[in-house]
């Protein structure tokens, strides 16, 4: 037999039927649901008279645009996301599927949730109507994202119908240096690659800077395989992903967890796999970073300055004129000297409670500038409950932070926390597309650490010089 | 599905790389629980100013491209997120057929499902058809998927690939789910093997 890649292998597993042509049937395992792509998704059901194939498959919360004020519980004020949120309950209901409510601790964002409950696990297909379900890839889950159609599909059937993607391998090899962490990883390859690089790849994330991350740090690497174009990124399971399964809600237990362990040793790629496109990123070289632009691309190490149009060729030179223009910046200023306004720590990036971890890390003796807003949205109830045990909640509310309820927040801007025109973010997120946190509102993304050195500064600095 | 043969209609060009899901349609309209009725908000940010005014310059607010059915833009279209009310907008607007070097893996998926069909074609193609769409409206091209053809005004004829399962699909108008129903016992077959073998899922 040939040499196969963990994605082949995954692949080869779930593959139901393959046409002539390469269309292939494939058997999804989980299928995560939210309030936003999917109402249209059940209607079509209802409509055609269809059911949910499995719905113990299958799991619903609403995160996209609940408001992250303790006032939630009182009902959501905006009427649109209202019957969004009900429309999914009520959905859940009719069709059997279980729902974290906006009342539940387990609510959160999706793809925080998956992998807290243990509903994420390694060599299963995972899917959902939201592109960043590349996050479960962390546990060598081949997880991606689909449209609203594809979200019926699976309901109905189970199914998706998929052609294979090619292989791409990014191998991160070394040591990173004190400052530098997962997100500055992510965005380099970012960087490097462009947000086009990964385009009909599955990207496998590889070499020891990778493995040597913790679980969490894994999940913000392959959270943002698809701002590089990739629908999915992959991570070989290991022991630090078996002991973050083990004991959680839903993962396997007694006899099932010791064969799914045997099972899960094979998820690796075999010597001598073929990849179409193989990237080497030494990690000592990586610093910390941020963006100066409109696009995930545009990332630059805090020490530089910000480039010129004439930097670039060809559609670029335009899209970097109208990013400087659209982010109020002039080429040649530091990117240390530009000020922000706003400071958002959270989302499925970076809302987990080894990212408030570091934040605290950081705030200790130190407060937030007079002045900025800065606002932690743990990414689940459960991030929430447990910072709040750990002391870090209250220490991070005296540093000048506010501490909000579950979601997405201002990762995208659905609920009422959003830039107003002109504003200026430090964002632990992962878009800084025009209008992506608010109307005309200006995103830099950057890692936890780096969010709050801005918090503590009132402008975009380099954690290492706060020593 | 609405079916897809041939479509002759005003070509919009849109020469812009990079045009991702949040350009296309906006977040605050994605709160909507119906596939219909976003035409209007299409592509909202750039068209129309923040009191709501129609922004002048804007490609599809010119007259003659308020009726376009097709469009050309740059590379990487549709990048960003998967949310569907992309090709949705698109297609309540009225355009059929969007034409670029490249597209976003998910977007490109999405339109096939909303009979839109998107047609990749190298840099130097695009770039002659952008040139063809900014005649304006008298200039109407043709795509021909049966044939897998786009003629300009001018008669010039360019081909393009297109996967052959999706063609006939898009001719024919077929609903996938149907499809794969149809493959129930297969899937059935699937779900026994998986409880011998992976019973832990
Ligand atoms: S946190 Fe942001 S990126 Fe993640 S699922 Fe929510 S909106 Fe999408």
């Amino acid at each position: 037999m040939s040499p196969k890649t963990l994605y082949d292998k995954i692949w080869d597993a779930h593959v139901v039927h393959e046409s002539d042509d390469g269309t292939c049937l494939l058997y999804i395992d989980r299928h995560l649901v939210h309030e936003v792509t999917s109402p249209q998704a059940f209607e079509g059901l209802r409509m055609a008279g269809r059911t949910v194939r499995a719905p113990e498959k299958t799991i619903a919360v609403p995160d996209h645009n609940v408001p992250t004020d303790p006032t939630r519980l009182q009902g959501i004020r905006d009427e649109m996301s209202r019957i969004q949120v009900d429309t999914l309950r009520q959905n859940a209901k009719d069709f059997g599927v279980e729902m974290y409510d906006v009342d539940d601790v387990r609510q959160g964002i999706v793809h925080i949730i998956g992998p807290e409950q243990g509903w994420t696990q390694p060599g299963m297909t995972i899917v959902c109507g939201d592109s960043h379900t590349a996050t479960h890839g962390a546990f060598g889950a081949l997880a991606h994202g689909i449209g609203t159609s594809e979200v019926e599909h699976v309901l109905a059937t189970q199914t998706l119908i998929q052609k294979k993607s090619k292989n791409m391998l990014v191998r991160v090899e070394g040591e990173l240096a004190p400052g530098v962490t997962a997100k500055d990883i992510t965005l380099t390859i970012i960087g490097r690659t462009g947000t086009a690089g990964g385009t009909g790849h599955v990207i496998e994330y590889a070499g020891s800077a990778i493995r040597a991350l913790s679980m969490e740090g894994r999940m913000t690497v392959c959270n943002m395989a698809i701002e590089g174009g990739a629908r999915a990124g992959l991570i070989a399971p290991d022991e630090k992903t078996y002991a973050y399964v083990k004991g959680r809600p839903h993962a396997p237990s007694d006899a099932d967890w010791d064969k799914a362990v045997e099972y899960w040793e094979s998820l690796k790629s075999d010597e001598g796999a073929q990849y179409d496109r193989i990237v080497e990123i030494d990690a000592s070289e990586i610093a910390p970073v941020v963006t100066w632009g409109t696009s995930p691309e545009d990332v630059l190490p805090i020490t530089a300055a910000v480039p010129s149009p004439d930097d670039f060729a060809g559609g670029k030179v335009a899209a970097a004129k109208r990013s400087l223009d659209y982010m109020g910046l002039t080429p040649g200023q530091k990117l240390s000297d530009i000020e922000i306004d706003t400071v958002f720590i959270g989302s499925c990036t970076n809302g987990r409670i080894e990212d408030l971890r570091e934040v605290a890390k950081i705030m200790e003796g130190r407060r937030v500038k007079d002045g900025i807003r800065a606002m932690i949205v743990p990414g689940s109830g459960l991030v929430r409950a447990m910072a709040e045990e750990e002391g870090i909640a209250a220490k991070l509310q005296e540093a000048g932070f506010e501490w909000r309820m579950a979601g997405c927040s201002m990762c995208l801007g659905m609920n009422p926390d959003q830039l107003s025109p002109g504003e200026r973010c430090a964002s632990t997120s992962n878009r800084n597309f025009e209008g992506r946190q608010g109307y005309k509102g200006r995103t830099h993304l950057m890692s936890p650490a780096m969010a709050a050195a801005a918090a503590v500064t009132g402008r975009l600095t380099d954690v290492r010089d706060l020593a | 599905m609405e079916k897809f043969e041939k479509l002759t209609g005003i070509a919009a060009p849109m020469p812009m790389v990079n045009i991702d899901t949040d350009m296309i349609i906006p977040k605050q309209f994605l709160k909507t629980i119906k596939r219909t009725g976003l035409g209007v908000n299409l592509f909202d940010e750039m068209r129309y100013d923040r009191d709501g005014n129609e922004v002048p310059d804007f490609v599809l607010n010119q007259p003659a491209y308020r009726d376009a059915e097709i469009l050309v833009a740059g590379d990487n279209f549709g990048c960003g997120s998967s949310r569907e009310h992309a090709p949705w907008a698109i297609k309540d607007f009225g355009i059929r057929c969007v034409i670029a070097p490249s597209f976003a893996d998910i977007f490109f998926n999405n339109c096939f499902k909303n009979g839109i069909l998107p047609i990749a074609l190298p840099q130097e193609q695009v770039d002659l058809l952008t040139r063809d769409a900014e005649k304006g409206a008298n200039a109407r091209m043709t795509v021909d998927l049966e044939n897998q053809v786009i003629t300009t005004s001018d008669g010039d004829t360019i081909s393009f690939d297109v996967d052959p399962f999706r063609k006939h699909c898009l001719m024919n108008g077929l609903d996938d789910i149907g499809l794969t129903l149809e493959q129930a016992p297969a899937i059935d077959g699937f779900e026994g093997r998986l409880a011998a073998e992976r019973p832990w899922l």
